[in-house]
């Protein structure tokens, strides 16, 4: 015999409302669980792949479009910009940095990114295998798509064009894998990465003679330019600069990621809510449960007393009874949460989108715990010193 | 060996119980009567230690049960066993589990098996796994006897044991009893209203009325 034998007989002895109180919580937590982990690892990532980019130049259009093309590579590009004004940029004294981007290909669904090396630089990224890329139609893939490829150095890939799987496959212009990166844990993971002279090679096909070649060279340009500032004052004037420009647009990633977050706020916010609801209304019907419960269980309190328990065990045995039900609840709450992220992040996965696992620990999910298992503690608060307070010779009477 | 000197207990001013001195040895048979209204559970309450009375004291091998230094729970349970009229078995909890209930609660050093014997020596091993409400009236009364003395208690009290019994059965409850003092080497002490039984105990402690 032992204390939480005592507790399970108890409960068994009204089944439907223990698995109701359990249910209930375990819902809410599986809610905040998933929501914390979410939205924990997604602001992370976005954060993280911003940072060091003051500013996305790209075609007119939507800013929150451009930061998701160019930057996390998640959305279509907003158009092209001419190539004259990445020259332009470099010029310009307030900037220090111009990685240009160039999308249009794909390789299963994996971007395939025209860029210049600062790009890897700026990540901070470093080669697994092989070598950066030295001429045009040699990549450099990430850690995410070497996984799923399970391309190596010195295999190779044919881009499919467009930016999702399943478009017309650019079997003619093959791409040799050259270097493989380490993971970043940053979108670079996720990208294919070539020369910009890859993608015009690519789309421009052979030029007939001399004249054609000029024109497409003329013609040249990228899909966006990832710009770093020089000084602070940079802010106030670049993007003034650059929207005067009737073909481009200056999007802050700064900016258009708080405006993101404010619009996913909602949601998140809505979720947080319903979380917390559920685990209110679950701890409710816990005080409930155990509250009438009580009077059922008069006459073995009672006895229990009789028997030599002391008001505060008979009141610790109460408690355990809702720590035990908050346990059940916050390991199945935590389990269906964690399953539910990961599903999420497979179906994240499977659209080269965002990485988002089960595996990735919050600080906030022992917060979930401790105030699960603090207001399972005052939800039995009550009907704990009621029990502990109960007259034995006279309820043994009523008996 | 139990002393009660000068006990008296009132109910919201109204006077329930006056009882007589007593003087109580180890192994004597006591029957408490007396007519309803009369304070014999009131009584036997107050020897059990749950009910402090509003004047007196009981006393326990010379310790008191209610005045200073203050008993715990555990020393009162292992030294006194209870028989109470509705026998208030958890239902939730097996036979066998009901009796451990007592050893676990009381903090006693017998072992797991001691519950077994008991339940055996009483006539219901059989029936040790069974809970409470798969069980007969006998079998309940066997099982909270043995829950009462597994503590080897020095003094095994009981409410009111034939209530609602046939002679037949008033007389088996009785000799159970007796049984189970005899096996704990406890003084017993029943109430009851049942004129059946009364002359089969050493002692009868007659508990009139109180004056208002």
């Amino acid at each position: 015999m032992n204390a939480l034998r005592i507790v399970l007989a108890q409960l068994a002895r009204r089944p439907l409302q223990t698995v109701l109180a359990i249910v209930l919580l375990a819902l809410g937590v599986a809610t905040l669980t998933f929501v914390v982990l979410v939205q924990g690892q997604l602001s992370k990532q976005l954060a993280r792949d911003a940072q060091g980019i003051d500013l996305v130049v790209g075609a007119k259009g939507s800013p929150l479009q451009l930061i998701l093309s160019a930057l996390y590579h998640v959305d279509v590009p907003t158009g092209n910009v001419p190539l004259a004004a990445m020259d332009q940029l470099r010029r310009n004294r307030l900037v220090a940095q111009v990685i240009p981007v160039s999308l249009g290909d794909n390789y299963r669904g994996f971007r395939i990114v025209g860029t210049e090396p600062a790009l890897i630089e700026h990540y901070g990224a470093r080669l697994a295998g092989g070598a950066l890329w030295t001429a045009p139609m040699q990549s450099v893939i990430g850690s995410e798509v070497a996984r799923v490829t399970q391309l190596a150095v010195g295999g190779t890939l044919a881009g499919t064009h467009g930016l999702a799987q399943g478009g017309a496959v650019h079997e003619e212009a093959r791409y040799e894998v050259v270097g493989v990166l380490s993971p970043t844990g940053t979108v670079l993971d996720r990208l294919v990465l070539t020369d910009k002279a890859s993608v015009w090679r690519v789309h421009e096909g052979d030029p007939a003679d001399d004249a054609e070649r000029r024109v497409l060279e003329e013609e040249r340009e990228v899909t966006a330019l990832l710009v770093r500032y020089a000084s602070p004052m940079a802010a106030a004037i670049v993007p003034r600069q650059v929207n005067a420009e009737s073909r481009l647009m200056a999007a802050s990633p700064a900016n258009e990621l708080a405006r993101l977050f404010a619009v996913m706020g909602v949601g998140i916010d809505t979720m947080r809510i319903f979380g917390g609801v559920l685990v209110a209304s679950s701890l409710l019907a816990l005080f409930v449960t155990l509250y009438n419960a009580l009077e059922e269980r008069r006459y073995d309190i009672a006895i229990m007393r009789l028997l030599g328990a002391s008001r505060a065990r008979v009141a610790i045995l109460l408690l355990m009874e809702s720590w035990l039900l908050a346990l059940v609840a916050l390991l199945a709450g935590l389990a269906l949460g964690l399953a539910a992220v990961a599903i999420v992040g497979n179906w994240l996965a499977q659209s080269r989108a965002f990485v988002v696992s089960p595996g990735t620990f919050a600080p906030e999910l022992l917060w979930i715990g401790i105030v699960a298992v603090g207001a399972a503690t005052l939800a039995a608060a009550l009907p704990a010193w009621r029990a502990s307070r109960m007259d034995i010779a006279a309820t043994l009477a009523r008996g | 060996m139990l002393t009660v000197r000068s006990v008296a207990h009132r109910y919201g001013g109204r006077r329930v119980l006056v009882a007589p001195d007593l003087t109580l040895a180890a192994g004597v048979h006591c029957v408490l009567v007396g007519p309803s209204g009369s304070g014999k559970s009131t009584l036997l309450n107050i020897l059990a230690g749950i009910l402090p009375p509003t004047a007196g004291d009981v006393a326990l091998q010379g310790e008191p049960l209610y005045t200073a230094p203050a008993r715990d729970d555990r020393w009162r349970a292992r030294r006194i066993g209870v028989v109470p009229q509705r026998l208030h078995l958890l239902a939730s909890l097996s036979a066998r589990d009901n009796v451990r209930l007592a050893q676990y609660l009381a903090g006693s050093d017998s072992d797991d098996a001691e519950s077994d014997r008991l339940l055996a020596a009483l006539g219901v091993e059989a029936r040790a796994d069974a809970r409470p409400g798969e069980l007969s009236a006998g079998e309940q009364q066997r099982v909270a006897i043995a829950r009462a003395i597994v503590n080897r208690p020095q003094v095994l009290l009981a409410d009111e044991p034939t209530s609602s019994l046939d002679d037949d059965n008033a007389r088996t409850a009785i000799d159970l009893l007796f049984e189970a003092a005899r096996m704990a080497g406890a003084l017993l002490v029943v109430a009851t209203h049942d004129a059946r039984v009364r002359a089969r105990f050493d002692r009868t402690v007659e508990l009139s009325r109180p004056p208002p």
